[in-house]
């Protein structure tokens, strides 16, 4: 059989997809409706906490930092309850992450706050001494990108069911509003407002203040999201 | 020589070199310089926010991986592949035209890719990081080789495919088919008319997403990393030895082995984590099955030499070949350790992961390449190979560079792991997580020395393949087996 196939390879080249193709079949499918189900009382992202996450995507946070607690004593007790399947239900990407270069933060915004966080990404080392992290200081004067936060949101809405103003808990009120650009817009600038003033930095409440949101509120935003 | 008439036409081939040769380079440089910013954290602002580690690590795996790395395999099919279908490029316009076309756009699109990471684009998951535009352009580059594989095949004399052929073939269907599914994702341009045009969001949402995306990932390693340089040194080795491979059995047995277990083990990556258990335990058992067609080809491989070990010592590419198969034994043993559930819930997260992954890829991966492009050289320029002696201080320079590479990673890696789960006398974790950082500061250092090693080793043979190709001495005839080497 084999010595035919290596004289046909349209055959051999469909053998060898069929052979390939068998794994991820078996091992991916049964359980896709399972894995999407979120767990009681989870929500989408608010448009800001979105474009802060976005803003975690763009400089790759993933590459030293994961976002899954395993379910081990050392770990639950350094970050928490370990990480469920259904938490992740409105991750577009999972950000998992493959390398601890730095700790886990799935639930960090369980214990540390937007102060913390805007004197660490502006100086690492004032704040945890012998840290290896670099300071991303271009994130105090970049400005978030509402819009692609927005696009994000709608397109996850409208393809794949997301419950963006949608009662989600049961108790008649909507749970995350989304609504149009401009009255999402709105609402971000006012929980932008109320995050740059926790950092106590004047030069970020200004500039929420001027209608413009540095890329490190929305980030803090979302930091302060996971929980 | 049955066919003396056929002149193979190596033009694509020898653009694919440089280009291996230029982004090896590129993104070996890169790896070393962000190796040095974990030990010494200034370097990350030699070049503001662009030279910050986070910006720079998807730049250097996409370059190595997608730049060196297929950059080689593309080199030697167009090599390889008119040589054992019997077949030159210069007998069809067409299949010449594809091949060039292939290239190009290859290249471009490279080069646009890399710079879109440079700039924030990415999708954050790990070796498919690009944007959806460039993602289109990775399918035709791909849907090119395709057609230049089955067009050379379709044109051929020599009706049997040989070994190499089989793992070109399953390279090229692998790889579409991983990539394909991945990278499926929304741009969310198209779906609101708001926005960043190039942004896009995943198909799949967390558990889903990380199963997709270790499937991908694992067997993107399969087959950029493995299947492809296994073709390779089925039809290097034993052309620069003068052997015959040592066993045919063994050749399918660890061919289709391989392909019917390897997606299965892209589970391991996963463990302990939230996907579903019983998908965690068959990632594990399968990766240690894969030990089996993993070692019947390096075995194959080492039995081919078998008898004929004085040409180690006589022939660098030789050197560079038996270490390659040695390593890449070393490397699938490691894996399937590292996959075992004990193990993995130590190993996980740390810098032992980042260490298997260059021994891999150094040791087998690059050494294959290196070896395979300085085995042509004499066949492209009809030259000799400019130095031998440089060909074996590249070769001592590199090995040592890895040697320190992966044994400083594993003593980090394991240090790492210890220190997160120790408790003290009463049960509480014993250090803060700063102190499992600071501790590693001189493996940090070691490895950012091994990677120098290694980086310093491409520059002799750039150096050498430059050499051979402008200045070396003509021979007057292709040679048969062993590439003639000046002192």
């Amino acid at each position: 059989m084999f010595s035919w196939l290596e004289k046909n390879p349209f055959f051999f080249a469909v053998g060898v997809f069929v052979v390939i193709a068998f794994a991820g079949l078996i091992e991916i499918v049964p359980d896709f409706a399972q894995q999407s189900r979120p767990v009681v009382g989870a929500k989408p992202y608010s448009l800001l906490e979105l474009a802060g996450r976005q803003v975690y995507i763009k400089d790759s946070c993933n590459a030293c930092h994961s976002q899954l607690i395993r379910p081990f004593k050392s770990e639950t007790d350094r970050y928490g309850m370990y990480s469920l399947n259904g938490e992740y239900a409105y991750d577009r990407p999972f950000l998992w992450g493959s390398k601890r270069t730095g700790p886990d933060l799935h639930r960090v915004g369980n214990y540390r706050t937007s102060d913390w966080h805007a004197n660490h990404m502006w100086e690492p080392t004032s704040v945890v001494p012998g840290s290896i992290m670099p300071a991303y200081k271009h994130m105090f004067t970049n400005v978030t990108d509402l819009e692609t936060a927005y696009a994000e949101a709608l397109t996850v809405k409208k393809v794949f069911n997301v419950p963006y103003d949608k009662d989600i808990d049961g108790d008649g009120k909507v749970d995350v509003p989304l609504g149009s650009f401009e009255q999402a817009k709105q609402r971000a600038m006012q929980y932008a407002l109320q995050v740059a003033q926790e950092t106590k930095r004047q030069d970020l409440v200004d500039m929420v203040k001027q209608g413009k949101i540095p890329e490190i509120v929305a980030l803090i935003a979302y930091l302060n999201r996971l929980k | 020589m049955q066919n003396p008439a056929i002149e193979y036409d190596y033009t694509v081939a020898k653009w694919f070199s440089y280009l291996a040769i230029l982004f090896g380079i590129l993104g070996m440089g890169i790896g070393v310089w962000i190796a040095f910013e974990l030990a010494f954290p200034e370097l990350n602002y030699v070049a503001g926010e662009y030279s910050l580690f986070s910006r720079l690590r998807p730049i250097h795996t996409n370059t190595v991986a997608f730049g060196f790395t297929l950059s080689g395999i593309f080199a030697t099919w167009y090599y390889v592949g008119q040589r054992v279908l019997k077949v030159s490029m210069a007998e069809s316009k067409f299949l010449m035209a594809v091949g060039k076309l292939h290239f190009w756009l290859y290249f471009l699109g490279a080069l646009l890719a890399v710079g879109s990471l440079l700039v924030r684009y990415t999708t954050s998951k790990e070796y498919a990081q690009f944007e959806w535009p460039f993602d289109i352009v990775v399918v035709l580059v791909w849907v090119l080789w395709g057609i230049s594989i089955f067009g050379l095949i379709g044109i051929r004399r020599e009706k049997t495919l040989y070994i190499s052929l089989w793992y070109y073939i399953a390279t090229f269907l692998g790889v579409a088919m991983l990539y394909l599914f991945n990278n499926m994702e929304v741009p969310t341009y198209l779906i609101t008319g708001m926005g960043d045009p190039l942004h896009s969001v995943s198909m799949y949402a967390g558990t889903n997403d990380a199963m997709v995306q270790w499937w991908y990932g694992h067997n993107a390693v399969a087959f950029v990393f493995t299947v492809p340089i296994i073709a390779m040194i089925y039809y290097y080795l034993p052309k620069e030895s003068g052997q015959p491979v040592y066993s045919y059995k063994l050749s399918l047995l660890s061919f289709w082995g391989l392909m019917f277990v390897y997606l299965w083990a892209g589970g391991h990556h996963l463990i302990y984590s939230t996907v579903p258990d019983w998908m965690q335990t068959m990632g594990s058992v399968f990766s240690i099955i894969l030990i089996l067609p993993s070692w019947g080809s390096a075995l194959n491989m080492l039995l081919t030499m078998k008898g004929e070990w004085g040409q180690l010592k006589e022939n660098p590419l030789i050197k560079f070949m038996v270490l390659a198969s040695t390593f890449y034994m070393l490397s699938t043993l490691e894996g399937p350790i590292q996959s075992i559930k004990s193990v993995n819930a130590l190993a996980h997260f740390t810098d032992w992961i980042p260490g298997h992954v260059h021994d891999g890829t150094l040791g087998w991966v690059g050494f294959m390449i290196i070896a395979a492009i300085m085995h042509m050289a004499p066949r492209f320029y009809k030259r000799e190979i400019y130095s031998k002696k440089l060909l074996e201080m590249q070769f001592w320079l590199q090995t040592t560079g890895i040697v320190l590479y992966f044994s400083s990673m594993w003593i980090a890696g394991i240090t790492q792991g210890m220190m997160w789960r120790a408790v003290d006398q009463y049960g509480n974790l014993a250090y803060s997580f700063i102190d499992t950082v600071t501790v590693l500061h001189p493996y940090y250092t070691l490895r950012g020395i091994g990677g120098l090693f290694y980086f310093l080793g491409l520059f002799m043979w750039a150096y050498n393949f430059y050499k051979t190709m402008t200045a070396s001495k003509a021979i007057e005839k292709e040679p048969q087996f062993a590439s003639p080497m000046a002192a």
